[in-house]
C-alpha cells in the first residue's frame, strides 16, 4: 500500500558516510584502496584540455581557405609561443607583408581548408581532486576517482552556498536562539567553521569575510541579505560554486529561526574538532543538501548509513516547514487516515503535532519534516 | 523497409484495456483505460515515487509500484511478478497494451546550432522544442559570442543531444563547417554515460554534409537528415523531429537507469512527456478546428503549446515554476508584479523569505488562505512570463521576402510576427498542480484570465488529473481511445470569458448585454468598467449572449460594433470581464487592494473569512 514518506534532514551523532570523489574527465588515481586520506590530500589528478582559440587565417591574409597551407609557417601539431608567427604572405613589396601571430602559447590543433581556420589549443591545466573528508579509501574507480569513507557525526543543512572547506568547529553563541552578531566573531576564528544560532545578519557576513572565516553554520538568514551577498537574486536552488569568501549553511531556512536544539547540541559537543563542510545544494530530483561532516577517530561497529524510513510514525519528532507555524518542532500525536479540509479548502492528508508547551496543531503531512536520527 | 524506432507499431488486435504511465522527475503516474460499452473511459489511477535515482536506479520499480496501486484499486491482475500481463487473458487479468511517456532525469536536454540566430537558429530551436526537448542553448555564427567563447560554452554544457542546422540547400557551406569545427574542438560530452558518443543530428545545408561527416563523424554519433530550412521561405521540421525521437530512444534512454527494461515492457515507443502533450493538443485543435493555447505549469518548468491556423508551436520556460523555480519567478517578474495580485499588504522581507522557503522545501502546500493567495499571485506571473516567451518564439519565419501591395503602405509589418493572436484564440487549456488542483475551479479560471488577458470571447478548461501525456502517446496507437478519454475524463471545461477591448473610468459603461439561458431565462443588464460578473452555466449547456459595447469598446468586431454569440458553459460558467484590456490595476496600494477584493468577492474566488 502507498504510504506517506517525508524525508528529513540527517542530524546523526554516529554514522558512516561515503563520498564519491570523481574527476570531471578521465585521469590518474593518486591513492589506492585502503589508504588513509586527509581532507586536503589529492586523491586523483586530471589534465583539463586547454582553451581553444580559433583564428581565421584566410580572412586575415585575404586568401582562399584552401590556400592557407601555402602560407603557414607552422604545421598541425606544432607548438607555438605567444606572438610567434603562425602564417605570413610573401608579397613582392615588403610593405604589404601581413603576418598572423599566435595570440596564445599552445599547439596547433587543426587546420581547415574549408573555412580557412586554424585552431590553437592552450597547454592543459592540472586539476587535483582533493579527498574533502578525513577517512579511508574504500573503492577506486579506474581513471575516474575514489570513494572515501569516514565514521563521523553528520548534520545536513537545508540550504547553502559556497564549496567544500574544512577547519576547526567553533561555537560563537551560547544558545540556538541567539543571533550571530558581528561581535561574536574574533580574529582567531580565521580559517575555522563558526556555528551561530537563529540568524545571521548582513553585518556579520561582512565581518566574517573580513576575518577570513572558512564557514558559517546558522539557523536562518533574510533573503535580502543573501541577495546582497551574492549580488543577484538566486532563482533556482542549485549552488556550490559561489565565491563569497566563506561557505554558508542554513540549518532551518529563511528568516530568524532558532537552530533545532538537537543540531545545536550535536555541534556544541564537537566544538574544537575538525569538520568538513560543503554548501552545495541542489533542490531538484536527485536532491543534494549542504552538509557538515565531523570525522570521528573510530568506525568500529558502524555500517554505511543511507537512512531509510518507512514513513511517519506516532511519536516522531517533526519540524513544521510552512507558515504559519514555520520552524516549530513537536511530536506526532495523531495520524488520521481520512482526508481533512484545511483553511484553503483543499482536502489533504494531515497529522496532529503536539508541541513542548502542550498545544496541538493539525498540519498537512507535506508540511512537516521528520528530524532524522532522532 | 526498416521502421524508425519512434514509429508506433501496428496493432492487429482490439485494445480494450490499456495501462499508461508517465514517468515524471518525482512521480510516476499510472492510469487504467477500459472500454465501457462503445466508449473508452479512464477508470483507475495510481502513483508512486519515480525511481531513476539512487538507491533504486531503475525506473521500472516506480512503474511497477504505480501499476500495483491500480491493481489494488481495480482488483484486476495486471502484474505477474515484474512483468505486465499482455494481452488480456480474461475479464479480470492482464491489459491489452502498456504505453509510457517520460521526463525523468530532467527530460531531454538539447543544444542547437544555426548560422543566423533568428533564422536557422530559431528553426532548429522550434524543431527541438516541438520534439519535447529543453533547449539549453542556441549557438549561431552571429550570436555575438567570440569563437573561443562558443567553444567554451559547448564544452561546459552536457547536453543529451545536439541539433545542428544552418544554411539553405545549395548555399554557402563555410559557416556550417566552421560551427562543426567548433563542436569538434570542444569535444562535447553527454550528460549520462561516460563511454558513449554524444548523438548529433545534422539538419542543415545538404551541400555541407560531406564536410560535417568528415569533421564530426568520428567524434560524435552523427546522424544526417533533411535540412530544416531547405529554402528561406519554408521550414521542414518533421524529419529532424523524428530523428530526435529516434535518438532519444536509441541513445539517451538507453543510458538512463532501467530504461532498457522499460522499452521492452512497452507496446509502443516511449515519448518525451512534452512531445506527448503537444500531440494531444494538436489533435484537439485539428479535430475541433480551434486555435488554442495550452499550458502546463509544473514545479520547475512551464510548457506552453499553441496551435494557430494549424501551426503548432511549443516552448518551455525552463526556470518558471511553482516550487523548484518559484524564486526565479520572483527574480524575473519582480516583486511589484507579484504584489499587484495579492489582496492584502505584506512586507517585502516576509514575502521574500516565504518564497525562498518554498523553494528550499518544494513539496509543501499552502495551509492558510493568505499563503494560497500568494501562490496564486506568483502563478499569474509565471503564466504571464511563459506566454511572453512563447509569443517571441511562435512566430512566422523571419528574414523572408514579403510581397507588398499598395494597401500595405500604412501597415508595414516586418517578417516574423508572432502567430499568437488573442482575438482569434478559441480555447485555453490549463494543466499542472496549481491549475488542476486549485480548491475552487474559478481560481484556475481567473489565474489564466489575469495572466493571459484573453480578448473577445474565449473558452477555458483544465486537465483534471494531468493525463494529457498518457493520452498523447495513446493517440499514436488508438486515436479514438485517446479522444474518448480526453473529452469525458480529462478535460474539464471551466466556461467562457468575454473580455471587451478598451479602457474607461471605473463605473462607466463598457457594454450592454442580454443573455438568454438554456431554460429561456433572459438577463438584461449593463457591464461597467472595473467590473467582473459571473453567471452559472452548467457544463455542456449553451447560452446566447448579445453585447452592445460603448463607442470606443471593441469586442473583436470593431469599435462599438455589437456581437451575438453562443457561449459554452462549464464548471465555473460565463465570466464577463469589464476590467478593460490591456488590464490595468490601480497603482495606489489601498485602491489596488480594494479593487482585487471587489473582483475576488464578485466571483466568489476565496472563502469569506
Amino acid at each position: 500500500m502507498a504510504h506517506s514518506y517525508t524525508p528529513g534532514l540527517a542530524v546523526a551523532d554516529r554514522t558512516v558516510v561515503r563520498r564519491r570523489r570523481l574527476l570531471p574527465l578521465p585521469g590518474t588515481l593518486l591513492v589506492k584502496n585502503g589508504d588513509v586520506v586527509t581532507s586536503h590530500q589529492a586523491v586523483a589528478r586530471a589534465e583539463l584540455p586547454g582553451k581553444v582559440y580559433p583564428i581565421n587565417l584566410a580572412n586575415q591574409l585575404s586568401i582562399a581557405p584552401d590556400e592557407i597551407t601555402d602560407y603557414l609557417v607552422k604545421k598541425q601539431g606544432d607548438a607555438v609561443q605567444k606572438d610567434e608567427i603562425l602564417a605570413e604572405n610573401k608579397p613582392f613589396i615588403k610593405w604589404f607583408k601581413t603576418e598572423v601571430r599566435s595570440p596564445v602559447a599552445g599547439t596547433i590543433e587543426s587546420l581547415s581548408t574549408v573555412t580557412g581556420q586554424v585552431l590553437l589549443r592552450e597547454p592543459p591545466r592540472v586539476l587535483n581532486l582533493l579527498a574533502y573528508i578525513d577517512g579511508r579509501v574504500v573503492e577506486t574507480i579506474p581513471q575516474q576517482g575514489v570513494v572515501v569513507e569516514t565514521a563521523c557525526s553528520l548534520v545536513q543543512g537545508i540550504f547553502g552556498i559556497g564549496g567544500e572547506v574544512w577547519g576547526e568547529l567553533v561555537l560563537a553563541v551560547t544558545s540556538p536562539d541567539e543571533p550571530l552578531g558581528p561581535a561574536h566573531l574574533a580574529p582567531n576564528m580565521k580559517g575555522k567553521i563558526v556555528v551561530g544560532g537563529s540568524f545571521l545578519p548582513a553585518e556579520t557576513m561582512a565581518r566574517a569575510k573580513e576575518l577570513g572565516i572558512a564557514g558559517l553554520v546558522v539557523g536562518g538568514i533574510h533573503d535580502k541579505d543573501l541577495r546582497a551577498l551574492l549580488g543577484y537574486d538566486l532563482g533556482v536552488a542549485i549552488t556550490g560554486t559561489e565565491q563569497v569568501g566563506f561557505t554558508l549553511i542554513l540549518t532551518e531556512g529563511f528568516g530568524t529561526i532558532p537552530m533545532a536544539s538537537k543540531t545545536f547540541r550535536l555541534l556544541s559537543r564537537h566544538a574544537g574538532q575538525k569538520a568538513s563542510i560543503s554548501g552545495s545544494t541542489q533542490i531538484r530530483a536527485g536532491v543534494i543538501r549542504p552538509e557538515i561532516i565531523i570525522p570521528r577517530s573510530s568506525s568500529a561497529g558502524q555500517a554505511p548509513s543511507e537512512m531509510q524510513r518507512a514513513g511517519i510514525r506516532l511519536g516522531d519528532t517533526v519540524r513544521i516547514i510552512r507558515d504559519p507555524l514555520f520552524g516549530k518542532i513537536g511530536e506526532v500525536s495523531g495520524l488520521p487516515s481520512d482526508l481533512t479540509r484545511i483553511p484553503t479548502e483543499s482536502e489533504v492528508r494531515v497529522l496532529e503535532v503536539t508541541f513542548a508547551e502542550g498545544t496541538r496543531a493539525v498540519i498537512p503531512r507535506t508540511n512537516i519534516e521528520v528530524i532524522e536520527g532522532a | 523497409m526498416t521502421r524508425s524506432s519512434s514509429t508506433p507499431p501496428v496493432i492487429d488486435y482490439p485494445l480494450n484495456v490499456i495501462v499508461a504511465t508517465d514517468c515524471g522527475s518525482t512521480t510516476t503516474k499510472a492510469i487504467l483505460i477500459e472500454k465501457v460499452g462503445d466508449e473508452y473511459r479512464q477508470t483507475y489511477r495510481g502513483e508512486a515515487p519515480t525511481t531513476v535515482e539512487a538507491p533504486f536506479e531503475d525506473v521500472t520499480r516506480g512503474v511497477l509500484n504505480a501499476i500495483a496501486e491500480i491493481e489494488e484499486l481495480s482488483k484486476r491482475k495486471i502484474l505477474d511478478g515484474e512483468k505486465i500481463i499482455t494481452p488480456c487473458r480474461d475479464a479480470r487479468t492482464g491489459v491489452d497494451i502498456y504505453i509510457s511517456t517520460s521526463s525523468a532525469g530532467g527530460g531531454l536536454q538539447m543544444m542547437v546550432t544555426g548560422v543566423v540566430q533568428n533564422m536557422t537558429g530559431e528553426s532548429a530551436q522550434r524543431a527541438a522544442l516541438g520534439a519535447g526537448a529543453i533547449v539549453i542553448d542556441v549557438l549561431a555564427s552571429n550570436d555575438g559570442r567570440l569563437p573561443h567563447e562558443k567553444i567554451e560554452r559547448i564544452r561546459s554544457m552536457r547536453p543529451d543531444m545536439i541539433l545542428m542546422s544552418g544554411g539553405t540547400d545549395g548555399g554557402a557551406v563555410t559557416h556550417v563547417a566552421e560551427m562543426a569545427e567548433y563542436i569538434a574542438a570542444a569535444e562535447p560530452r553527454p550528460r549520462f554515460g561516460v563511454t558513449y558518443k554524444l548523438p548529433l543530428i545534422y539538419a542543415g545545408n545538404k551541400d555541407a554534409q560531406p564536410q560535417v561527416r568528415r569533421i564530426l563523424g568520428e567524434k560524435t554519433a552523427l546522424e544526417v537528415t533533411e535540412n530544416i530550412r531547405p529554402v528561406l521561405e519554408r521550414e521542414n521540421l518533421a524529419p529532424a523531429r523524428n530523428k530526435i525521437h529516434d535518438l532519444f530512444l536509441e541513445h539517451v534512454m538507453q543510458q538512463a537507469p532501467g530504461y532498457k527494461k522499460l522499452i521492452e515492457m512497452t507496446g509502443a515507443p516511449i515519448m518525451p512527456t512534452p512531445a506527448a502533450v503537444g500531440l494531444i493538443m494538436e489533435t484537439i485543435a485539428r479535430r475541433e478546428h480551434l486555435n488554442l493555447i495550452g499550458v502546463d505549469i509544473g514545479g520547475a518548468t512551464t510548457d506552453v503549446f499553441s496551435v494557430f491556423d494549424g501551426v503548432f508551436n511549443r516552448t518551455v520556460s525552463a526556470n518558471l515554476g511553482m516550487s523548484y523555480s518559484i524564486s526565479n519567478v520572483l527574480a524575473e517578474a519582480g516583486l511589484a508584479n507579484i504584489m499587484r495580485w495579492v489582496p492584502f499588504t505584506i512586507d517585502e522581507q516576509t514575502l521574500r523569505n516565504r518564497i525562498k522557503n518554498k523553494m528550499i522545501r518544494p513539496t509543501t502546500i499552502p495551509q492558510t488562505l493568505d499563503e494560497l493567495q500568494i501562490e496564486h499571485a506568483i502563478s499569474r506571473e509565471a503564466l504571464r512570463l511563459a506566454l511572453i516567451h512563447h509569443k517571441s518564439l511562435a512566430t512566422g519565419l523571419k528574414g523572408i521576402q514579403q510581397e507588398r501591395t499598395i494597401s500595405d503602405v500604412f501597415e508595414q509589418q516586418t517578417s516574423g510576427r508572432t502567430l499568437i493572436d488573442m482575438l482569434t484564440l478559441n480555447l485555453i487549456v490549463g494543466s499542472g498542480g496549481i491549475l488542476s488542483h486549485a480548491p475552487r475551479r474559478i481560481q484556475s479560471m481567473l489565474m489564466m484570465v489575469d495572466a493571459y488577458e484573453p480578448l473577445g470571447c474565449t473558452m477555458l478548461s483544465v486537465d483534471s488529473i494531468f493525463m494529457m501525456p498518457h493520452l498523447g502517446v495513446l493517440s499514436t496507437i488508438n486515436e479514438q481511445a485517446a479522444t474518448d478519454v480526453f473529452v469525458r475524463d480529462c478535460m474539464i471545461y471551466l466556461g467562457t470569458c468575454i473580455a471587451p477591448i478598451g479602457q474607461g473610468k471605473e463605473g462607466d459603461l463598457c457594454a450592454d448585454y442580454e443573455i438568454v439561458f438554456p431554460d429561456g431565462r433572459l438577463v438584461k443588464d449593463q457591464l461597467a468598467f472595473g467590473e467582473l460578473r459571473l453567471f452559472a452555466l452548467e457544463p455542456g449547456m449553451k447560452a446566447n449572449i448579445t453585447l452592445r459595447p460603448a463607442k470606443s469598446v471593441n469586442l473583436g468586431t470593431g469599435a462599438g460594433a455589437a456581437m451575438t454569440r453562443e457561449v459554452m458553459g462549464g464548471a465555473v460558467g460565463l465570466l464577463l470581464d469589464g476590467r478593460g484590456r490591456p488590464l490595468q490595476l490601480p497603482a495606489e496600494q489601498s485602491a489596488r487592494v480594494a479593487a482585487l477584493k471587489k473582483w475576488f468577492n464578485a466571483v466568489g474566488l476565496y472563502p469569506q473569512g
